[in-house]
Parts: C-alpha cells; sequence; structure tokens
C-alpha cells in the first residue's frame, strides 16, 4: 500500500483534496452532501442520513503534475513531471435508524517532487517522497430527523523520503567530474493519531447544512535515516550516516457547507475549507550526530481557505453528471516559496459522472483540471556561512490535471 | 461513433493543452549582445584574466577565469569559440610548473595542518612553447608595459638577471619576439575585455614597500609616464579596428586578504611560548625585565618611547618591526646601555637591531606571507638568542610589512593609473568596471543579487561556501571570479544595451580542502 503515492497538487502546501470521485466531480465539495459513502471523509455526521443500509466506494486518481521553472537573470531552466496514485475506500453500515457506523481509508497528505539531480535548486530539494494514509473508524449518530453528529479516530502511517545537496558548491572531487554532496533523509512507517467530528443539521427538507473538523495530526520522524553521498573527504568526518528527528505537521482543517436540493435532478452544493498551516512554521531536522548541525529551515506558512460549488445533475436512475469549480488559496507566504512545494493560488476545474450498472452497482468517473498563473517567487531564506537570507526563485508554472475512477456499491 | 472521435479528440486537446507554458519561455532569444559583436572575444590583461588562483594556473582553475566564464554567457549571443592556453599536461591537477624555481604546485587547505600549504606532487606543467595566440591572453605577473615588450615570451629570457620575459607567456608566444598585445590581436578582437596595470603597483606591495615608487622591478612601482603611455597603446591599439570592450580599474590591493588576514599584534603569550602559554608568561616577564624594558628606557630618554611597548602577559602583543622612516638611534642605543653596563658586544647588537624597531600599530599592514616568516631565525649575525625570533626579539624586515607611508605610495599610485585607465576609457566609449569601487564594497561586504554577502576576507572554515578569495589572498577563487564575471556583465549590460544572463557565484566552488595532503 505504502507503494501508492500522492503528489502534491491541491490546497497548497502538500494536502491532496482527492478524496472521492463523486464529490471531487462537485468540486470536492461535500460537506453536506450525502450521496455516497464518501460522506464519511467529508463529513461522518453524514452517515447515518445515507438512504441504504450498506454503502460501499472505492476509487482512485491518476496524478499528473507538471511543474516548469524558469529564471531568465541566470538563464536557468528546470522541469519535473510527476504522477501520483491518491485513493480512498469508504463503507458505511447503518447498524441501527439512529447509528451508523463505517471505515474510512484516505490519503488527504502527500507529495512527490523530483527536480533532476543537482539542478540549480538543488540545494533547497532533489526530490521529496511524502506519503500518509489516514484509517479512521466512523460512528455516526442521528439525534432527530434533523440533525447529526458523528465522527472518530484516526490512524495515520506515513513516510517521507528527501533529498537535498549539502550546498550550493561542496563536491566529492574538483572539477567537470565532481558530484555535489548530498543528504537523504528517510523516515518510513511513522505512525500518529488524530481525529475528526462533525455535524450536520437539515433545517428544511432538500437543505443540508454541514461542518467537519479534522484533528492537526503531527508526524514524529524519530530516528529516521540520514544518508549522506558524494561528500569530499575532508567533509566525511563529519557528515557520515546517522539518525535523525523531524516533525511535519498535517493540519487541521475545518469545513463548513450548505446543499440544496434544487429539484429532483439538481443539486448544489458550496463548501468553505479552512486549513490550519500556521503550524507549519519551519521544518526543522535535527541530526543525532552531535557534529551536524540542526537544519532549520523556515516555512512560516499561513492558514488559508479554499472556496468549493458542485452541482450534481440526474436525469435518471443510470446517470449523474457533476460539475465544479473552486478557487483554492495557497499556504505559502511570499518568500518562502520552495521548490518542494511549488504551489501558488491555484482554481479546480471538475467533472465528472456516474452510471449504474444496476440499482446497486455504480461506476464513478472524474476529472480534474488545475489552473495555476505562472507566478514569479521566491524561497529567501536559505542560509549558507551565515548570511541567513539566501535567496532561489524565479517563475514558476504548474498544470495538474487528474482522472480519477471509482465504484460504489449500496444495498 | 462520430460523436466519439470527436470527445477523443477533445480529450486528447485538453490533455496536450496540460503541459505548463510561460508566456514568455527563457531561450537565447531572450537574450541579446545590443551593440556589442562578441564573434571574436579577446581578454587581455594578467594573473586576474589567466584564471590563476591559489598562487598559480591549474588544469581546472583556469577554466574559471572569468574571461571564460564571460565567454560561455556571450555564447548564447553569437559569441565565437574562446580558447584558452593548453593545460592539458596538468593531468592531476596540480598547477605550478616544473624546471624553474618559484612556481611551486597550487595551495590547499590540508584539513589536518588547517594552515593553506601546496598540494603535494611535482608539477607537470612544462615551458613547451604553444606558439598560439589565445582569447585569454591573460599573462600571470604581467605588468602594463610588458603587454608590448618584445621578447616577453622568449625562453632564453627567462635566465637573464633579472628575467626579460615570463615563463607563462613562453607557453603561449607565437614567437620569441612576440608581444602579447600582438598575439592577442592577431585574433582580430570584436570584443575586448582589458584588465591590466594591477601588478604596476600590487608587486611593490606584495614585497612590503622594499622596492622603488617610480621603478620597472617586479617589486617597484611603474613610473606614471610608463603607464600612461603603456596603456594607452594598449587601448588604441584594441580599438584601432572598431572593436568594443570593457576595462577593469585596479583595486585597492592593500585591501586584499594578502594584507589584512594576519593582525598587527598576534603575539599573545601562548603564541610566544610557542603553544604553551606558562612558558610565554615567564618568557614575556624575562625579555621585560632583560631587552624590553632597559630599550624601552633609553628609547623614552630619547623622547621616542612610543617605539616600543613593555609586552602584555594578557592581551596580543604587536610584532616587532623595522620602520626605515625612523631616525636610526643605534649608536645611542649602544652608548646608553653600554653606560648602563650591558656587555660591549650585547649592546653593540641590540643597538644595531633596535635601532629603528618599533612596535607594530593598527595602520600597519602585516604580509599574509610574513606568517610563516614570525617567530623564525633571522639570518643576520647579529640575530643569537634571545635577539633571533622574527617579530619578537628581532624586527621584521621591510618586505614584511607594508607601513603607512608605503600604503600611500600604493593609494597614490593607484589613484593616478585608475584615473589614466578611466580617461582612456572614456576617449573610446568603453565601459569601465570599477574594480576599486567594487573592491571597497567587499571590504564591508558586498551584497549581490541572491542576497548572498560577500566579503574580502580570507578562508576559514566557517566560510567554506562563501569565500570569494583564493588561498592565495591576491586572486580570486572560481566562486569570485564568477562575481567579477557579473560585474563585467552589468557594465556590458548597460554600456552596450546588451542583455546578458548572469551566473550565480554561489554554485561555483571555493578553496580545495584535502584530507591530508
Amino acid at each position: 500500500m505504502m507503494a501508492l503515492t500522492a503528489t502534491s497538487a491541491f490546497a497548497g502546501g502538500y494536502r491532496v483534496s482527492l478524496q472521492g470521485q463523486k464529490q471531487l466531480g462537485m468540486g470536492h465539495t461535500g460537506v453536506a452532501v450525502t450521496n455516497s459513502a464518501e460522506v464519511l471523509f467529508f463529513n461522518p455526521a453524514g452517515a447515518v442520513f445515507l438512504k441504504d443500509k450498506f454503502n460501499v466506494s472505492v476509487g482512485a486518481n491518476a496524478l499528473f503534475a507538471r511543474t516548469k521553472f524558469q529564471n531568465e537573470t541566470y538563464n536557468w531552466k528546470a522541469s519535473t513531471e510527476n504522477t501520483g496514485t491518491p485513493f480512498s475506500l469508504y463503507a458505511s453500515y447503518k447498524a441501527l435508524d439512529w447509528l451508523a457506523v463505517g471505515l474510512a481509508v484516505y490519503t488527504p497528505y502527500g507529495s512527490a517532487v523530483e527536480w533532476d539531480q543537482d539542478w540549480v535548486g538543488s540545494h533547497l530539494v532533489n526530490n521529496i517522497d511524502l506519503q500518509a494514509i489516514y484509517v479512521q473508524p466512523i460512528a455516526s449518530i442521528k439525534l432527530s430527523e434533523k440533525f447529526s453528529i458523528g465522527g472518530g479516530p484516526i490512524y495515520v502511517t506515513g513516510g517521507v523520503e528527501f533529498n537535498r545537496n549539502l550546498t550550493r558548491s561542496l563536491t566529492d572531487v574538483e572539477g567537470p567530474e565532481g558530484k555535489r554532496s548530498d543528504v537523504t533523509l528517510d523516515a518510513q512507517n511513522v505512525t500518529a493519531w488524530g481525529w475528526s467530528a462533525g455535524m450536520m443539521f437539515n433545517p428544511v427538507d432538500r437543505v443540508r447544512i454541514g461542518l467537519n473538523y479534522r484533528s492537526e495530526i503531527t508526524m514524529e520522524a524519530r530516528d529516521g535515516d540520514a544518508k549522506f553521498a558524494d561528500v569530499p573527504a575532508f567533509a566525511q568526518g563529519i557528515y557520515s550516516n546517522t539518525r535523525f528527528n523531524a516533525d511535519l505537521p498535517l493540519p487541521a482543517e475545518l469545513t463548513a457547507g450548505i446543499s440544496v436540493q434544487l429539484s429532483d435532478k439538481w443539486l448544489v452544493a458550496f463548501d468553505y475549507n479552512r486549513t490550519f498551516w500556521n503550524v507549519y512554521k519551519s521544518l526543522t531536522v535535527d541530526f543525532a550526530s552531535p557534529a551536524i548541525a540542526t537544519s532549520v529551515n523556515p516555512r512560516n506558512y499561513k492558514d488559508a481557505s479554499t472556496f468549493r460549488i458542485g452541482t450534481q445533475f440526474k436525469p435518471n436512475d443510470k446517470f449523474s453528471f457533476r460539475a465544479g469549480w473552486y478557487y483554492d488559496e495557497s499556504p505559502v507566504r511570499p518568500g518562502y516559496f520552495a521548490p518542494e512545494t511549488p504551489r501558488n493560488d491555484s482554481m479546480g476545474f471538475t467533472g465528472g459522472l456516474t452510471y449504474m450498472i444496476n440499482s446497486n452497482f455504480g461506476v464513478d468517473v472524474s476529472f480534474l483540471y488545475l489552473h495555476f498563473d505562472e507566478v514569479n517567487a521566491s524561497y529567501d531564506h536559505y542560509t549558507e556561512d551565515g548570511n541567513q537570507n539566501v535567496s532561489f526563485g524565479g517563475k514558476y508554472k504548474n498544470v495538474v490535471f487528474s482522472p480519477g475512477v471509482g465504484l460504489s456499491y449500496s444495498f | 461513433m462520430k460523436n466519439k472521435v470527436i470527445y477523443l479528440a477533445i480529450l486528447a486537446a485538453g490533455f496536450a493543452s496540460c503541459e505548463p507554458e510561460f508566456e514568455n519561455e527563457v531561450t537565447n532569444g531572450s537574450y541579446s549582445a545590443g551593440d556589442a559583436d562578441f564573434s571574436s572575444y579577446v581578454a587581455i590583461g594578467n594573473s586576474l584574466t589567466s584564471g590563476y588562483m591559489d598562487g598559480t594556473v591549474s588544469r581546472i582553475g583556469q577554466t574559471y577565469s572569468f574571461p571564460n566564464i564571460l565567454a560561455q554567457q556571450f555564447a548564447i549571443v553569437g559569441g565565437g569559440a574562446f580558447t584558452q592556453p593548453s593545460y592539458a599536461e596538468d593531468v592531476n591537477n596540480l598547477g605550478g610548473i616544473s624546471g624553474i624555481p618559484g612556481f611551486p604546485t597550487r595551495l590547499i587547505i590540508d584539513a589536518q595542518a588547517g594552515g593553506p600549504e601546496p598540494i603535494s606532487g611535482a608539477s607537470t606543467v612544462t615551458l613547451t612553447p604553444q606558439a598560439t595566440a589565445f582569447n585569454n591572453m591573460g599573462v600571470p605577473g604581467a605588468k602594463t608595459f610588458h603587454l608590448l615588450a618584445p621578447g616577453y615570451g622568449n625562453p632564453g629570457g627567462l635566465a637573464t638577471n633579472p628575467p626579460t620575459a615570463n615563463p607563462y607567456y613562453v607557453r603561449m608566444a607565437t614567437s620569441a619576439t612576440a608581444t602579447v598585445l600582438g598575439d592577442a590581436m592577431t585574433k582580430n578582437p570584436t570584443f575586448f575585455t582589458n584588465w591590466i596595470g594591477n601588478n604596476d603597483v600590487l608587486g611593490y606591495a606584495t614585497n612590503g614597500g622594499s622596492g622603488s615608487t617610480s621603478g620597472m622591478g617586479g617589486a617597484d612601482i611603474t613610473p606614471t609616464p610608463v603607464f600612461q603611455n603603456a596603456y594607452n597603446t594598449i587601448i588604441n591599439t584594441l580599438t584601432a579596428n572598431g572593436a568594443k570592450g570593457v576595462v577593469a580599474t585596479i583595486p585597492n590591493v592593500t585591501d586584499i586578504p594578502f594584507f589584512t588576514t594576519v593582525p598587527y599584534n598576534p603575539l599573545t603569550a601562548s603564541v610566544i611560548g610557542l603553544g604553551n602559554e606558562a612558558n610565554g608568561v615567564a618568557l614575556i616577564n624575562q625579555l621585560n625585565a632583560q631587552l624590553v624594558g632597559p630599550v624601552k628606557q633609553v628609547l623614552t630618554a630619547l623622547g621616542q618611547g612610543d617605539r616600543i611597548q613593555l609586552l602584555s602577559t594578557t592581551e596580543g602583543n604587536p610584532l616587532l618591526i623595522k620602520d626605515e622612516t625612523l631616525t636610526n638611534l643605534a649608536p645611542q642605543l649602544t652608548g646608553a646601555l653600554t653606560l648602563a653596563g650591558v656587555p660591549a658586544l650585547q649592546a653593540g647588537a641590540i643597538g644595531a637591531i633596535f635601532g629603528q624597531a618599533r612596535h607594530a600599530r593598527p595602520t600597519d599592514l602585516v604580509l599574509l606571507t610574513t606568517r610563516g616568516v614570525i617567530g623564525t631565525a633571522p639570518s643576520s649575525p647579529l640575530a643569537v638568542d634571545p635577539l633571533n625570533k622574527y617579530g619578537i626579539t628581532y624586527p621584521l624586515e621591510d618586505q614584511h610589512i607594508l607601513i603607512p607611508s608605503e600604503i600611500t605610495e600604493v593609494s597614490n599610485a593607484t589613484t593616478t593609473f585608475n584615473n589614466i585607465i578611466k580617461d582612456a576609457a572614456e576617449a573610446k566609449g568603453l565601459g569601465v568596471v570599477d574594480m576599486n569601487a567594487i573592491m571597497n564594497q567587499l571590504v564591508s561586504g558586498l551584497r549581490v543579487q541572491d542576497g548572498t554577502i560577500y566579503t574580502a576576507d580570507y578562508f576559514s572554515t566557517a566560510t567554506l561556501s562563501t569565500v570569494m578569495f583564493s588561498l592565495d589572498g591576491v586572486h580570486p577563487n572560481a566562486r569570485g571570479y564568477a562575481l567579477i564575471a557579473n560585474e563585467v556583465i552589468k557594465v556590458i549590460n548597460s554600456q552596450y544595451n546588451a542583455k546578458l544572463p548572469f551566473v550565480s557565484a554561489g554554485n561555483y566552488p571555493g578553496a580545495t580542502v584535502l584530507l591530508q595532503n
């Protein structure tokens, strides 16, 4: 399962908003939508309002993220193409009229960016592969026909591998044959616990209001492997393989939204996400070897919002069609735009459909296109020999698209 | 079916448009040569143009010469091939020159010993004439008038006293009677850089001001008329066929690490005690009682008491130096000491040694090479124990120290020469890279585009990634030459309406550090 990786694409930072084919089609709204078992992710409180007793949805996306970089001052050009396969699995069971239980497995955070080794920004990152799989048992309780609550503990298992060069100029030998000295930080099977809870309120027929909160989870990598490569002989005494500790926050997210069943055929939904990225102050890597100074890399993220709108058109029992749009703020402040997550504000255009093979079994497909404006941005906080504010930047242009497919079954 | 084809076509178009594209893609077309023509670029100059660093030219070091870095940028806007003298024979990248004295291998930091030292191994660079004109005509050691001197590349001139030839040019010269400038002109330059003149003052300074302030020797300051004639001839020749170019001024050489690294007062008790502080304190007390005290007493009586200070056991003590501008008080010292009961022979020696001696002050500059001299025994027959420690009990010589009057000579000559350079450039509409102004900025810290602050400091382990001077303390390292290339590009861009990309100095290497030599 750990081979399935997600690619940084959405909601800035390393949040990946691909947690269900049906809802992705609707702009990844869903905190107030009870379409399918996907609601376990969007708002566990909604599970008890699902019509069927048993609901299961599985799906995966093929994620294609391309980033191009250039800097006219230095005639620099670079690009990176990355793919990922975020997936989700949701199952709910209405044990009692007022109680539904379920299990959700999803991958809301991840990042895979691989630049050419020793590219111009290699002192910041050569490549990074970050994965986190959330596993969450859920209970959803109907307090009245109008109101429900739900939630459950989240177990996270994840890992990160990160490679970058030690400095901008250190090589193992001199001259053109010299290879740049680099370090790989590798921590796998890092686990942590968190929770999510939500409530759903149906003030009138055809209108649902939802609120969901997913807690911050800090992935505490302990005794990860720090491996140094191509270090010149004189520095090998210092840069010898060791262990490291580092904390990576997976920030909390609050979602509020409303859905309106305009008619039997039309549903519209609006979601607002607030992701509390401000907890990501810095990437601090503390090496076990006392000879190696702690690496402090300021990130200084800010909380960020996402605005989503989606609609579903269901002309008959065989087909549902969906479309959506969202605007996604980047949590990255000016001067902190690092090529490990080179994402600026973006607009997502989504679409999807479901074809019901029979009354219980449906096939979902979705498509996402993320538009990014080209951005002139830099990371201004690289430290070199006491110079605190060495800048690296240029123009970045991202394109992300992702087709997805899923199956849903209910009875 | 038809519909399916259309959908597939739309889908295919959608995927294709998913390739990120910039509104203005950076391509070679993003840059321009402006009014300049880089099809034949020739670099004229001295060591700073040749790619000399760490005390020599080496095979790899040469690839970082600022003209070679520039030529790579010129190539983007139509620049032609750029050739440099061949160092293919320097297989192990040791530099130096074999077969003649005084050309050791390149300096490296030996991590075990700590200090800079020549890399072990014998140089494989020979004097075999390549008899070729190169685009890089930088000749280490050349003074302005040398570029016009026939025979400067004649192997026979290496053995004369003083030598009339330069081994670096011997390797290059197209004939025994060729001149550097003449060879350069055979390349029909359309664009040139001319950075010559440093050695016209530097030689005097690196020899501690022991040479003449108006002479043609290695340790002299070039006479102004000679400099002026030579410089103008060079510029007139280079521009005769309409070539454009930039010239560079002479940096204030006394700001380079060669003069600013060794403090005037390095003599702590520990240093005097050869690493043992208690021994040092004992020795200091003994010296104060038996030598420094009595000498200072006599000097004080003569109204010159500030020449010498009693040594401190807690602070760094200044070096003892010879200041040839002082009145020689040898007879008075000897006389007074003899009267005080010092044996005649000893009193005579002290008088002779301390006659023009004084302790160094913050305004004196200690040469980098003097660091290795401090504490060693002078060859003078007078230097008998305890008067046998250079800088401590025996004054360092003229060639070890630049004193204020000598610094003023260097500074005045630099200003005079730079005015000649700027006037010549202005007369021909050439760009001027004011290396003097840039050097002044480096002293306090020069902030480049990416925010890195570079200084004129000498190597230290804490500045491995930012030091821009090489280990010889005079010449930049690869990173420093990249910085210089950027300064040249700035001038070309503004003077000739060109748009050349810069290089990122931070990505260029610094000193070579070896685990062991």
